[in-house]
């Protein structure tokens, strides 16, 4: 648990100090390499703040390690018709504050959630679908939506459940979109203090503070399989050695992406050990495949048309845009030896990858095989497309997001210019490089994925849909690919509520995208946790860190 | 002195409004923080209306303009991040650092002071020059390794003392303090000394010139002539007299390790305001590290002039000056 010579010196200074004697509680400590920005379990939708909210708050739907659906707060639940879901609520479950779990707290957490002021990343999203709820009895929960929406479960995992009696609502609501005609919401500032933070969680919330620590208890009355842990710290430690050192030196028991170049002195030290599983962020390059023209390429000469939209190239001389041509992308693709990358860049922990998803998750191909290295036949497409002698390309990339972003495009950048096309590489902190994607300054990129439901239109919608408000695809689209027959299939796809069927669309619009060369997926990253051993960690495709997850494996 | 005073503060005003509206321009010049903050999976309606709900969807001289009359009225505006007063969030961070910074002057001056006058003393001999150089490699060594070696050294190696963080703190009226605790205590060691480091090699080298110069004076012969002892004529005549310099530099390096102590703060991930400015710029946390920069400039501030009255009293003849 503890370093035992500084536990011993702690423990005879207790004594004579005639401080609190110490405990012989189980205590979990963990680091972390971010901090949540708010206890509030609806204020920020991003990773850290999503994965720390399951502790305490528990959603209807849980997601597990492979982000398969299961019950949680729900015991069950069916469509029963286009547009109506029946949910069966878990009976005899109790807020830490003692009251019982009913079907309003649902609602209430519902209304909360587009009332969250100054929200960096709103669970909007999640619950816009929803035009009206029934409950015809406490334990019973009707969902009727705008319009066909499959995914609801998948949404219901995401967002944590709140108690209504416990912030002064005991009647019933009537749900609306804007606030249910609920006037005070207990604030952000509420959680972070712990006032609010009452959920039904198997860990109990007991103290925040910024940049430090957070802790929390067991909860003794949890329905489910209690944790083994009495108390459960989370420190957030940024910086990767200081984290490695941390767990060295017994600080921590617990860490999650450890350096990868000290994997192999963790493996050899027997002290330690590992837990990898595969996730299910993809690491792509993005083309730009939107005017005659792109910024930052050389020597393909002047295009015939003129440069009309957004983006740098509207404003300047650009050279022709070859990414319009598919023989340009598969030769690309055939460029890169992702074997290679993976077995020599990022030390054995990726897999890569064919699909924007990995083997198994729901909507990929089965069998589907990522493209093999052919530097000659890459070489003749080029030729085919009319660039004998290649072109000049700049590759931007971040170098503080993914693991060895930048490495990973050092080496792409070479491999590129194998086969005749010159690409020098534009790396920079995260910040700045996603204003310059955002402004359309790269012609092509390096940037990650993942999928937060765990299934095939996440990547397909954001990545390759076309760009639009109205249709919500292609938010992340910033190669601007677009292709109107692929986004009737993710239409219908987010709109069939049969699984088969769904699955079956999902499955052939993934194919067109790849086969089309629309964006290019280069390898699925492992996420390694390190720990002490003997705790044992089931690895979560989703990155996230739970500490109800780890468990001492005696 | 009133003069002075009043033309020096008027002065500082001027410095902290130039210096907002560069901080603010160059932190929008970065990058939009929505880009980092928001979910990637957000569509575009979600980006545009998170976008309108921070106020970054106005020009920036409009969101300038917002920002100063809200600061005139005492308000820097809430984090991005936090979405809790960015002033709050520095000064709830501000007591770790101060009490590193703190301890590692403290350290500085008890540890170098000390050894910087033995060195003095003897200079010719094996210590004079094994401390002297000893602080060179207290100047050399970057800090980031340093720490990194003080850990595997004395956390993980021997297991003396923890790795990071701050541990359980004591509340000292009102304010939590590490040093009360043994815990704290434990923990505040590491980075303190890895803090102090470059501090007391330079107060070794300034106590050491001080020193020499110093008992070459008429008033230590004239004190060695009266027979005083040799050891009050070190702590008492000596001692005072190296000190002027001394506490010139620590005055202006107390003011850089507050607001600098950022690697040193990473790397044992202590809690304080430094961390808290590379977290924020990371995040494009605007409002933060505006107030952070601001605070950081009234600190220098008031630092020169508490090294200022200090002088006066350290140096009669400073106050003399004054008071004609």
């Amino acid at each position: 648990m503890f370093n035992q010579k500084r536990g011993l010196a702690a423990a005879a200074l207790a004594v004579t100090l005639a401080l609190p004697g110490v405990s012989h509680a189980e205590t979990l400590t963990i680091g972390l390499p971010a901090e949540p920005s708010a206890i509030d379990p609806h204020y920020h939708n991003l990773g850290p703040n999503n994965a720390v909210r399951r502790h305490v708050f528990e959603s209807l739907v849980n997601q597990d390690e492979k982000q398969n659906l299961g019950p949680l707060l729900a015991e069950s639940w069916k469509p029963t018709g286009e547009k109506t879901w029946e949910f069966k609520l878990r009976k005899g479950v109790k807020f830490h504050d003692g009251t019982e779990f009913k079907a309003i707290d649902v609602i209430y957490s519902a209304c909360r959630i587009p009332n969250v002021p100054n929200s960096p990343s709103s669970f909007e999203s999640f619950t816009k679908a929803i035009s009206g709820f029934e409950t015809p009895d406490d334990y019973t929960l009707i969902v009727n939506t705008d319009s066909p929406t499959p995914l609801l479960p998948t949404y219901f995992a995401n967002w944590g459940i709140l108690s209504a009696a416990a912030n002064g609502v005991t009647g019933p609501i009537a749900y609306d979109k804007a606030d249910c005609g609920i006037k005070n919401f207990p604030s952000t500032a509420d959680f972070n203090s712990g006032k609010a933070t009452i959920g039904t969680g198997a860990l109990k919330f007991s103290e925040f503070v910024k940049g430090d620590r957070l802790v929390y208890e067991k909860n003794n009355d949890y329905w489910g399989a209690k944790t083994e842990w009495d108390k459960v710290v989370i420190k957030p430690i940024t910086n990767a050695a200081a984290r490695m050192s941390a767990l060295l030196a017994g600080d921590v028991d617990f860490i999650a992406a450890p350096p990868t170049q000290d994997l192999d002195k963790l493996k050899s030290n027997p002290k330690f050990e590992l837990s990898q599983g595969l996730s299910n962020r993809v690491i792509y390059l993005h083309m730009d495949q939107f005017g005659p023209t792109s910024n930052g390429v050389k020597g393909t000469g002047k295009a015939t048309a003129k440069y009309e939209g957004e983006g740098p190239c509207a404003s300047k001389e650009c050279e022709k845009n070859p990414f319009l041509d598919i023989r340009v992308r598969q030769a690309l693709s055939k460029a890169i030896n992702r074997d290679a990358i993976v077995s020599k860049i990022m030390g054995g922990v990726a897999v890569p990858a064919g699909e924007l998803l990995p083997q198994g998750f729901f909507g990929t191909n089965p069998g589907m095989k990522h493209e093999a290295y052919d530097p000659e036949g890459a070489k003749k497409l080029l030729a085919e497309a009319g660039y004998p002698n290649g072109f000049e390309l700049v590759l931007g990339t971040p170098n503080d997001r993914y693991i060895n972003d930048a490495k990973v495009a050092q080496v792409i950048a070479q491999m590129f210019t194998r086969i005749g096309v010159k690409t020098s590489v534009n790396a920079m902190t995260k910040s700045v490089f996603f204003k310059t994607r955002n402004k359309y300054e790269f012609s092509i990129y390096l940037a990650g994925w993942g999928a937060g439901t765990g299934e095939m239109s996440n990547p397909l919608r954001a990545l390759v849909g076309t760009r639009s408000k109205e249709t919500g695809l292609g938010g992340t689209n910033r190669g601007r690919y677009s292709n109107p027959d692929l986004d009737k299939k993710i239409l219908t796809a987010l709109a069939t509520v049969d699984e088969a069927k769904r699955e079956k669309i999902l499955q052939e619009a993934s194919r067109q995208a790849m086969s089309d060369y629309s964006i290019l997926p280069l390898h699925f990253e492992v996420t390694t946790w390190a720990h002490r051993k003997g705790l044992t960690y089931k690895a979560r495709a989703d990155q996230y860190t739970i500490a109800t997850g780890i468990t001492s494996a005696n | 002195m009133l003069a002075f005073t009043i033309r020096r503060l008027s002065q500082s005003v001027v410095v902290l409004f130039v210096m907002s509206i560069i901080v603010f321009a160059g932190v929008y010049a970065i990058g939009n923080p929505v880009d980092i903050l928001i979910n990637p999976e957000a569509d575009i309606a979600e980006q545009e209306e998170t976008m309108r709900r921070l106020g970054l969807d106005k020009p920036i001289w409009t969101q300038y303009g917002l920002f100063l009359s809200n600061a005139l009225s005492g308000d820097l505006g809430n984090s991005f991040v936090h979405n809790t007063p960015a002033l709050d969030i520095i000064l709830t961070r501000l007591p770790a650092t101060l009490e590193l910074a703190v301890v590692a002057v403290g350290l500085a001056v008890i540890i170098g002071v000390p050894l910087g006058m033995i060195a003095g003393l003897k200079d010719d001999s094996f210590i004079g020059r094994t401390i002297m150089t000893g602080s060179i490699l207290g100047f050399s060594l970057p800090t980031f390794w340093v720490g990194l070696i003080l850990i595997m050294l004395f956390s993980v190696s021997l297991g003396w003392l923890p790795a990071s963080g701050r541990g359980e703190t004591t509340d000292l009226f009102g304010i939590p303090v590490s040093f009360l605790s043994w815990e704290g205590l434990s923990h505040i060691l590491l980075p303190a000394f890895n803090l102090a480091l470059f501090k007391m090699s330079l107060v070794i080298r300034l106590a050491r010139s001080g020193t020499k110069e110093v008992l070459l004076q008429d008033y230590i012969k004239f004190a060695r002539a009266k027979g005083i002892s040799d050891a009050r004529i070190i702590c008492v005549h000596v001692l005072k007299n190296i000190m002027i310099p001394v506490v010139t530099v620590l005055g202006l390096e107390l003011g850089n390790v507050i607001a600098f102590a950022v690697v040193t703060e990473t790397v044992f991930a202590w809690p304080g305001i430094g961390k808290l400015l590379i977290d924020s710029i990371s995040n494009l946390d605007r409002p933060v590290v505006v107030a952070y920069l601001l605070l950081t400039v009234t600190m220098f501030i008031v630092i020169n002039f508490i090294v200022d009255i200090l002088y006066s009293v350290l140096d009669p003849r400073v106050r003399l000056g004054g008071s004609n």
